[in-house]
């Protein structure tokens, strides 16, 4: 939002510093109104946000007031977290360029582990540090297999995806069902506070943790340069394949937090768990906004994003529409949202604010 | 005076091609390189050895009388050579300032590397750097995709000045530009003279080099074929070799 409004700043207001005369020549000057719809085209995640205001504003009528109530309010704050912490992983990745396919099977591997050693006996939080530890290595694996033999992420995670899959099964059903310790600290993951649960601060913290390393940090700066212009970035003396593991690595991270947190609030950690949620992390990136060429993301478009998609499903089941309708809203949003987003872009370029003489 | 940049004696072959061979190649303090050549005489193999894409299979090179090694363009940075691509040398979906920085962001405070940039530096140094070369850009805010090729090409040559290079490497940067923008890129170049800053300038169009370069070095085959002060040639002699 600052960025949105000191841009709104300068481009009306005179050049800060520079001196610049034949810039504020008369000629051409765009109108107060057509500067602001060209800054708020440029920022999908604004659009999305106006998307979900509206969606909120049309389930509360269509359930008769049933969906902003509090004990559905809380139900959509529970699974809500854990997916924008995933999508919020995947949207920084997808930043810089790359993919990551396997998100899903992380989220449901990592809490595996950490369920598997406190059976034998650890504590749960050096349980969780390996757990940790485990989204480290995946995410490292993910980015070397993609920049070492320069196949594209999408393969690479791809094959991930199955094989961690699989691996979770056969943890499973090695481990005689392993379950969560009775002990297991459901204050630091999943306890609720009001219709909130401790879970929305974890995704508070991260969300704040990428907004500062992408906004305010180097390392954003080289982020949004690789997915933006690989070449350039390299050109540069960016380290791009350094900054891409990191990505990689971050994004596995947070797929494992969220599928702990998800197994701390449920109690018991099911193989199947997270299968198919990387499309929902994918979806609500590309609804926010996130461009799939790379260099363009904000944290904002990824929680918007999946705040969307939860709306659209407990929307649908409060005003009592057919719940298998769920997917086909989301297949079509998430197509309407990539062509919005180009068609506005485009539009928002055509539009010539002053930049020179 | 000792040459800014010598070259002695460049190898490079890329699977079995011998791509340069024995090139000598010399850049003096403050002068304005012209190098021509058709596609596959060299120049690019010449300019990506100097700015550390690659790394030459033999030869020397000398900074201002000091052998180096240029590893990686991070390092030819380092060492006051700046390359700015045909294409690749901005990122179009980020503002003007970060632009300017990439890479070399000024850091309030980190460790490793990594830190928190000095946006207000950032914006107030850009506007500068623009400003500097004679070119009014309203916000540093704006994103480089919104400029035309000419902007961009402006904002890549402040880059360099305002990092302080001591050698500017333009390769093909005319390409694709309108007349009037293709002037204004000459002008740059003219410019750089003025802050006793050398630049090689790559070029199809031998017209475009002549009137910036103080110096034509024509490139065939892997070597260099002719090499004269641009006074005592002309286009004609110069459209004659390639």
């Amino acid at each position: 939002m600052a960025i949105a409004d000191r841009r709104a700043v300068d481009v009306s207001g005179a050049p800060k510093g520079a001196p610049a005369p034949e810039a504020v020549s008369p000629r051409r000057r765009t109108s107060p109104a057509k500067r602001l719809l060209k800054i708020y085209m440029e920022r999908p995640e604004l659009v999305a946000l106006v998307v979900l205001i509206v969606l909120v504003a049309y389930f509360t009528i269509a359930s008769g007031g049933l969906f902003l109530s509090p004990a559905n309010l809380r139900g959509i704050l529970s699974l809500f977290p854990e997916l924008a912490i995933m999508a919020l992983g995947f949207g920084l990745l997808m930043t810089a360029g790359e993919f990551d396919l396997s998100i899903g099977s992380t989220f449901g591997l990592t809490p595996m582990v950490v369920c598997v050693l406190c059976d034998t006996g650890l504590n749960f939080w050096p349980a969780f540090v390996v757990g940790l530890l485990c989204c480290v290595l995946i995410g490292i694996i993910n980015g070397v297999i993609t920049l070492r033999f320069g196949i594209p992420s999408f393969i690479a995670t791809l094959g991930m995806l199955f094989m961690l899959r699989s691996l979770c099964v056969v943890i499973y059903s090695h481990g005689a069902a392993p379950s969560l310790p009775d002990d297991a600290p459901v204050w630091a993951f999943s306890q609720a506070i009001g219709f909130i649960r401790v879970s929305v601060i974890w995704l508070a913290v991260l969300a704040l943790i990428v907004y500062v390393l992408l906004e305010k940090t180097n390392f954003g700066n080289w982020v949004k340069a690789t997915g933006g212009a690989l070449e350039s970035a390299k050109s540069m003396g960016i380290p791009t394949n350094a900054v891409k593991v990191a990505c990689f690595i971050i994004c596995s991270l947070f797929a494992g937090i969220a599928g702990v947190i998800q197994v701390v609030r449920i109690a018991s950690p099911l193989p199947s768990l997270g299968d198919g949620m990387e499309l929902q992390a994918i979806a609500a990136a590309v609804i926010g906004g996130i461009a799939l060429s790379g260099g363009v993301g904000n944290v904002l478009g990824a929680i918007v994003g999946m705040a969307i998609i939860r709306v659209i499903d407990s929307g649908m089941i409060m005003s009592r529409v057919d719940a298998n309708w769920f997917q086909f809203a989301i297949g079509l949003l998430t197509v309407l949202a990539v062509i919005a987003n180009m068609w506005l872009g485009r539009r928002a370029r055509g539009m010539k604010v002053e930049t020179d003489q | 005076m000792t040459p800014l940049i010598e070259c002695s004696g460049l190898e490079k072959w890329y699977s079995g091609v011998h791509a340069l061979k024995k090139v000598d190649f010399t850049v003096q303090q403050g002068e304005a390189v012209g190098l021509v050549g058709d596609n596959g005489a060299g120049k690019s193999t010449l300019i990506k050895i100097l700015s550390g894409v690659h790394d030459a299979d033999a030869g020397t090179i000398r900074v201002e009388g000091k052998q180096v090694r240029i590893r990686n363009p991070r390092q030819a940075m380092e060492l006051g050579i700046e390359t700015i691509y045909q294409y690749n040398s901005m990122v179009p979906t980020m503002s003007i300032a970060r632009n300017v920085f990439i890479g070399r962001e000024p850091l309030k405070w980190g460790a490793l590397g990594i830190g928190w940039m000095d946006k207000k530096k950032m914006q107030r140094e850009s506007v500068r750097a623009i400003a500097d070369v004679d070119l009014h850009l309203r916000s540093p805010d704006a994103l480089v995709g919104e400029l035309s090729g000419g902007q961009r090409q402006g904002v890549a040559i402040a880059r360099a000045m305002h990092f302080k290079s001591k050698v500017l490497i333009l390769d093909e940067p005319t390409n694709h530009l309108s007349v009037k923008e293709t002037d204004k890129v000459i002008g740059f170049v003219r410019d750089l003279k003025h802050q006793n800053v050398s630049g090689i300038f790559i070029s199809h169009n031998i017209h475009h080099v002549f009137e910036c370069c103080d110096r034509i070095v024509a490139m065939a085959r892997g070597e260099i074929v002719f090499d004269k002060p641009a006074a005592e040639t002309s286009v004609d002699e110069v459209h004659g070799l390639l």
